[in-house]
């Protein structure tokens, strides 16, 4: 008996290890004719399911398509077109034998101009309800609303896409112009759903801090601002940059928050108001109907998105977050 | 000056709070409202073919609570490795990082990974790939709750337990558990509630149906995803059944959330 629940609880332990061994594995696997096709230099082509003879014809063809529909209000029609034209190029190259053209970077770049974003407008908001909730408010409210951003916390993401495209996008457009989905929409939904997320870490990083050492900073005449910006950063930095960095990681993995607002358009944003694609909603959106290279193009990039991921929360784990 | 940097910084963060807490109310406003304007009877008792949300209600409810029912065995047991045989050797903390490395990774990622092992192989979308999808995101969270809860259990009682004679097995079911069982319990229902709520991982593993089904081997009902079809729908009918859905979902994961603290505080007390 206690033999086999010792063996049982290894066996668990062991499967940990072999379901991230075997992620990792599978992936590359079903990306190796995707990466002996493309090889590195797919991570800097901006191509996406473009014919190589075609190659002049065919990029300014549908530049000039998904421009021309950038101007329009822009929704999923666009993307359906987008979708036949990989489907057209796929029928071609079968009975040609042309080479279609696959890259990440527009997605790559979405991904990371999306997240920059939301990091931008969530770090002082999450700091500033983390500061509140811990140095500011009365426990008489900062207990309630502490377990209300932790509620919100737990919120499903789809939630916050679909009142991103329908309430936040319109909202946004109106005051900056552009479309209802862009780029900028789909920082800011990030924002908002990393907010309770990262606010929640940072306050539980913050309430570390010993009264003690505040006490002593108020009994020397400082006040809460310098108490906050020289006794409690100080002491708490690694646990709030960590905070930060996981929620990084989170909007960067995020799928469903930014698949309603991001447009779904492989070309570069060229203003925050232009539609762009993130690496997740490329996933998201094509999975169902790839077949071949094209399906092994995207294990490519969810492979990529694993390690850009792996990096992230590596990071945050081994400098910032170190349990003892 | 001092005092004036200091008022204007209390009023910053302040401000700051309330900008954050208005977009999240604003959220759970617009969700209300929208959702309780299409709740009726109608929406429990019919399918989706039919307008209404049962199947796909009671399908995401049968994916997320079969991911749960062997994920608890499989975390706990590997939070108990961590905890009472792994020792303090280089390996457990290796297994602890990979845990969290896990419980961090893109959700869509651990999507492809199973439609790359089962979806493909088998030619279709299947409940048992969603399941899988889900069990793959709740064991790292069932591990690390485990571990940390099993941390907080006196050494002195392990020791208490072994010197009466009882074997590690039993010291471990019987005491260590039970000690921290309140604890898990509240891990294992907060796991629940963030994979209940998931879309990602299901979109191409288990896929979603209008019709009722309990066969996990075929394409499977699920909420979050029909959600996100129908949102995606010009109709507004759709739509509205959409946010129907997103207002039950919503409330759902909330409800187990709240179970799940009321669990942990009934222990403290």
């Amino acid at each position: 008996m206690e033999l086999i629940f010792k063996k049982l609880s290894q066996i668990s332990a062991g499967l940990l290890f072999v379901i991230l061994a075997a992620t990792t594995v599978v992936l590359y696997l079903s990306a190796k004719p995707a990466i002996e096709a493309f090889g590195v230099g797919f991570l800097f082509e901006t191509r996406w399911g473009v014919e190589e003879q075609l190659l002049v014809d065919g990029a300014t063809e549908k530049l000039d398509v998904v421009e021309s529909a950038a101007l329009d209000d822009l929704d999923g029609e666009d993307f359906i077109d987008d979708d036949d034209f990989i489907t057209d190029d796929d029928d071609e190259s079968g009975a040609s034998g042309t080479r279609e053209i696959y890259g990440a970077l527009v997605p790559i770049v979405g991904t990371i101009f999306s997240t920059l974003i939301a990091m931008l407008f969530s770090i002082p908001i999450a700091m500033g309800i983390a500061v509140f909730l811990s140095e500011i408010a009365a426990s008489s409210i900062a207990k309630p609303v502490g377990v209300a951003i932790e509620l919100l916390a737990s919120i499903p993401s789809i939630i916050y896409g679909m009142w991103g495209l329908f309430y936040f996008g319109p909202f946004i457009a109106s005051i900056f112009g552009g479309n209802t989905v862009s780029l900028l929409v789909a920082g800011l939904v990030l924002a908002i759903m990393v907010i309770p997320f990262m606010a929640a870490l940072s306050r539980d990083a913050i309430s570390t801090v010993p009264d003690m050492l505040k006490e002593s900073a108020y009994a020397m005449g400082a006040t809460k601002l310098e108490v906050i910006k020289d006794v409690v950063f100080p002491y708490a930095k690694s646990g709030i940059i960590g905070s930060i960095i996981l929620s990084f990681g989170r909007a960067m993995g995020e799928t469903m928050a930014v698949a309603f607002v991001i447009g779904g358009i492989y070309q570069f944003a060229g203003k925050v108001t232009d539609p762009t694609n993130s690496i997740p909603v490329v996933l998201a959106n094509s999975f169902a109907e790839s077949s071949g290279l094209s399906l092994s193009v995207l294990f490519y990039l969810a492979l990529i998105l694993f390690i850009m991921s792996f990096i992230v929360i590596g990071v945050a784990k081994f400098y910032f977050l170190r349990r003892k | 000056m001092r005092l004036l940097m200091n008022r204007l910084f209390l009023v910053f963060s302040t401000f700051a709070a309330l900008v954050g807490l208005f977009f999240l109310g604003w959220i759970l406003y617009t969700l209300c409202a929208k959702g309780l304007a299409g709740l009726s009877l109608h929406v429990f008792t019919h399918d989706l073919i039919e307008g209404g949300l049962r199947n796909v209600i009671v399908g995401q409810i049968i994916m997320s609570a079969v991911a749960t029912l062997i994920g608890i065995p499989v975390g706990i047991m590997a939070g108990i490795y961590l905890q009472e045989y792994g020792g303090n050797t280089k390996l457990t903390e290796f297994i602890r990082d990979l845990s969290d490395v896990m419980m961090s990774a893109p959700s869509i990622v651990v999507g492809t990974f199973v439609y790359a092992i089962v979806v493909i192989p088998t030619g279709h979308a299947s409940g048992w790939a969603g399941v899988l999808a889900l069990f793959i995101l709740m064991v790292p969270i069932i591990v690390r709750t485990t571990d940390d809860m099993l941390k907080l259990v006196p050494v002195e009682l392990r020791e208490a337990g072994i010197a009466i004679g009882a074997s590690k097995y039993h010291v471990t079911m019987n005491i260590v558990i039970r000690y921290a069982k309140a604890g898990i319990l509240t891990g294992v229902l907060l796991a629940f509630a963030r994979v209940v709520g998931e879309t990602a991982p299901l979109l191409y593993t288990s896929g979603s149906s209008e019709f009722w089904s309990t066969d996990l081997t075929d394409t499977f009902p699920s909420l979050t995803v029909s959600i996100y079809n129908l949102a995606t729908m010009p109709d507004e009918e759709m739509v509205q059944l959409g946010w129907t859905g997103a207002f039950l979902l919503t409330a759902m994961v909330l409800v187990v959330n709240l179970i799940g603290r009321y669990a942990s505080n009934e222990k403290r007390r």
